[in-house]
This record gives C-alpha cells, structure tokens and sequence, in this order.
C-alpha cells in the first residue's frame, strides 16, 4: 500500500453510513501503549527513540491486523504528504514535528492507524463513521490483547498502563465521536451543550482534535478522565452524553422544520447555489456551506446528493488534499480556484 | 465581521473559550489570532496547566528548586523538578519513584489515582493474581463505603472472574 494511493481511496469513516450518521460523521477510540524498560519519546535520545521505532515497526509488520498496511517513516516522506497526512485524521498535527525517529502505520481501508513515537510510544486508533463507539472499541481491544509476549506494555497495578503525559495513564484511552450540530449552533444552544458537556468529565475539541476551533458545525466530543474507571464505564459516559446531545439536535431540527420552515430552506438552498456556482472559494466558506447542505439532506429537503459524496467533497477540499490532486504545490489563491472547480464538479455543474 | 483585537482587518479565526464553565467567543484576524496563539501557547501551555495543578510555578528560580528536596527517577534519570518542567515523565518507573506526590496530582486531572480497567496479558496470568486480588477487593470496599455499588459490582464480577480461574483469557478486565 503506498501513500499516493490514499488519495484515490475512501476512507472508512467517510462513508457516511453507520448507525446515526445524519448526526455523528466518525466515531474514534484511541489507547497510549509505552514499552516497558524504554524512556518515553520526549526522555530518550535519538538511539533510544530509533530502538523503540524498530521494534514496533517489526511487531506490527507480523500482526495480522495491519495486513495490508503502509509503514512509513515520517524522514522519509514530503511536508505536504505530513499534512495530507493531518487532513485524513490519520495523524496529529504534533506528529509532524521533530520526524527523525516518527513512524506511522495505516491498516486497510484507513480504519486502524497507529502513530509511532508520538507522545507515547505508541497510540492506536480505529476511526469509524457513525455512531459505532462499541465496534471501535472491540476491534481497538481485539488488537491490543493480540500481541501476547511479543510487546510489554509499561503497567503498574496502581496506575495501570503508563504514559508520558499525566492525563492519559489508567486506560490510556480517548474515544472522540465527531458530531455535526447545525441546528444547535444556529439556535445558540450549543453554549448550553459546552457547559454540560465539561462537567461530565468531557470535553469539546475542533474538527482536528486537541487545540484545533471547531469549523462547519463539527464538533468533537471526547473523554477526558483515563484513569479510576473502567473503559466500558468511560465508553458507556461518553455514549450516554452522545446520545442526549443527538436527541436535543433532532427536536432543534424538527423546531426549525416546523416554527421556521422557509428560512431553514433559504439558507439551504442558497447554500447549495454557491457551492454549485462559485468560482472561488475558501475552505472555510465551503466547510460552513457543506454543513448547510447537508443539513438539508439529512431533512430530505436535498435529494440529488448524499452525504457520502459531501463528506468527501469536506476531505477533498483541504489545502494539501487539493495539492495532492492537482499534484502540484498551489499558493492560497489557486487553492481557492481549484476548490471551487473541484467542489462544482463534484456536485454536477462542472 | 471586524477582528475583536485590532478591529481593522476581517475575522476569519473564532475561538471559543471556556474557563471555569464560561463560555466566551472571539473573533480574530489572522495575525492577530497567530500572536494570540503564541501567548496563549507561552502563557497557558499543557505543562503551565499541570504545573499549576502541582502548584509550582515553572518559571521559579532553578536554584531554589534543587535546593529543596530532590526526586529522582534510578532508571531515566528524571527528577522531580524535570518533571514539573516539561509537564511529562520520563519513563514508566517514574510513576513509582514520584508516586505521591503523582497520586496528589493524578487525583486533581482525573478524581482517582486508581487504576480500575483492562490489565496486560502478562499481569493477569502471572503469580501476582493474589496481589491484584487484593487491590481489587480493597477498591470494592472502598466504593461500597462511598456508595458506588454500579462500579462495585462491575469489580465484584472481575473478581468472581479471577477467582474461577478464568484469568488468563481475560486481558479484558472491564
């Protein structure tokens, strides 16, 4: 599997199905691993940290859960492929710093991905679309139970498997659901949601994960507790807040359908008239204007296009995935040509 | 709309903030929202917030530092004092050496200092069931006392579990 190759793929949890997808995009759990008896990354010199990379590049290279996989060491590969890289959520933006002993793995169909010598050792995650917290966890588990001998975990009785950074030792796990809440945000509810949401031991993060806004209405919410509680008990929070959020931005959909039925449509249609129209435009215009449409497919007011093709209109649209395409480096205002091209095309009015 | 800051150029970064479960929004222009990040990057870092849940301001004089009493890591050569520095351990056995005063710590980030999930396939299947056991029926006790009888019970099955025997497929503690 090579990364050029990606860029023609779909990514799973771009698919636009699973369960709740008019509401949660992707699902994603994660778990920090570190080796026992080696320095975490930020402590260990460069033959430390080269040590470390070997030996889990080799233990993955046997594991049958990355075959196919591609195995790249981030020496090797351009700034713009980094970033590309950031854009499929298939990597931190962290990880793309300081690469000389940083390795990335990516499995089949970009469902499980593992970042090697980021902050821990080794952070695995599965990305599903939809609301799928129980699957990605079991195949999460499935994995980390399936390296028997082979790889031991740095793991005390009191504080469990341990981590560089004092906010993930316990459980070593984050699952983060990537919701789009327009009628929540439209209606000025959403403040209500963050207040909630940071008492319940969660947290709101933008469309990349940690220190990132959120962009388009989409927002990720995930855990923020690791340690003092089982991982079917953090899953089982964060799944029970999930789902009253999806339920309070389903009755705020049905208040606009019904209480304003045609400024709900307006701004939809309009929306969807100058992504088919524009000749140029930013990424932070189409994002806001893709989260309109789709909006307005998810209340059967659009039926020409679906969210499949949206989500991939939303991956497509970033500045190195557009580089990528036209293989070739484009300064801002090109960019915002091409995405206009690209997003008109895309939506059959080329 | 107009940058909350130099009110001159147009807003294309908005942030959202919370601080003690306020909620407050700006609207910046590029540049002013790139200086603002560095503030806020020099200002209120990851490793500020942890210092600061370690009630030790980062930016106090090294000397004084080491001049107090000194932790320090036998296998990485972490002390203390690193650690309060960069926000990160060294390694996992700085967790043992630094263990108090990273319970006090951990209790602040995460309301426990006490691992209750999913244990490594060498631990379960090793002879230090009985020290396990034990920790388990110690944090049983304690959650009863405290009222928490969902979790008690989820630890009473694990260690129904352990002790028919079924250790050693069970990596899933949970």
């Amino acid at each position: 599997m090579d990364l050029n190759g990606l860029i023609n793929q779909k990514s799973e949890w771009l698919k636009g199905e699973g369960p709740r997808s008019d509401i949660v995009m992707s699902t994603r759990v994660r778990i920090a691993r570190n080796l026992d008896g080696h320095l975490f990354f930020n402590w260990a010199n460069s033959e430390q940290r080269s040590d470390v990379l070997e030996i889990l590049m080799k233990a993955l290279g046997k594991n049958n859960f990355f075959k196919p996989a591609a195995f790249i060491r981030l020496k090797d590969i351009s700034e713009l492929d980094k970033e590309f890289l950031v854009e499929r959520h298939l990597m931190s933006v962290e990880h793309t710093r300081d690469t000389a002993y940083r390795g990335l793995v990516i499995g089949d169909k970009e469902i499980v991905s593992a970042m090697l010598n980021e902050e821990d050792h080794m952070r695995l995650q599965v990305i599903h679309s939809g609301f799928n917290i129980t699957e990605a966890w079991r195949i999460v588990d499935e994995i980390d139970t399936s390296w028997g001998g082979l790889l031991t975990f740095a793991y005390s009785n009191r504080f469990g498997y341990l981590t560089a950074c004092p906010t993930n030792p316990g459980t070593g796990l984050r699952a983060s659901v990537m919701m789009h809440l327009p009628a929540l945000e439209m209606t000025g509810q959403i403040e209500n949601v963050y207040e909630a949401i940071s008492k319940l031991g969660l947290t709101i993060r933008g469309f990349y994960g940690e220190g990132t806004e959120a962009a388009g209405n989409f927002f990720q919410i995930s855990n923020q507790v690791a340690l003092g509680h089982s991982e079917a008990d953090v899953l089982d929070n964060i799944e029970r807040v999930i789902n009253k959020v999806i339920v309070k931005e389903e009755e705020t959909r049905g208040h606009l359908l019904k209480n304003k039925r045609s400024e709900t449509q307006d701004g939809i249609f309009r929306s969807y008239g100058t992504l088919k129209s524009a000749r140029i435009i930013t990424s932070r215009e189409t994002i806001k204007l893709l989260s309109s449409v789709r909006l307005g497919v998810d209340l059967g007011l659009i039926t020409d296009v679906s969210t499949s093709s949206l989500n991939e209109i939303l991956l497509l649209m970033q500045p190195a995935h557009l580089q990528k395409i036209n293989a070739r480096e484009l300064n801002p205002h090109e960019r915002d040509i091409k995405r206009a091209d690209m997003v008109r095309v895309r939506l059959g009015n080329g | 709309m107009k940058c909350d800051i130099c009110n001159k150029e147009e807003a294309t970064v908005h942030l959202t903030e919370v601080v003690n479960d306020k909620v407050t929004k700006l609207h910046l222009c590029e540049r002013c929202a790139k200086e603002k990040s560095q503030q806020m990057q020099a200002h209120f870092g990851l490793t500020d917030l942890i210092s600061g849940l370690m009630d030790i301001d980062p930016q106090i004089n090294e000397e004084i530092q080491t001049a107090g009493p000194q932790l320090k890591c036998g296998f990485c050569g972490m002390t203390y004092y690193d650690f309060q520095k960069n926000g990160k351990l060294g390694c996992g056995k700085c967790y043992e050496a630094f263990s108090d005063e990273l319970s006090t710590l951990l209790r602040k980030i995460h309301g426990s200092d006490r691992h209750l999930g999913k244990m490594p396939f060498f631990d379960a299947a090793e002879s230090n069931n009985r020290e396990t056991l034990n920790r388990l029926r110690q944090e049983m006790d304690d959650l009863i006392k405290s009222e928490k009888f969902e979790k008690a019970a989820i630890i009473r099955d694990r260690i129904r579990e352990m002790e028919s025997g079924e250790t050693d497929k069970g990596q899933n503690g949970s």
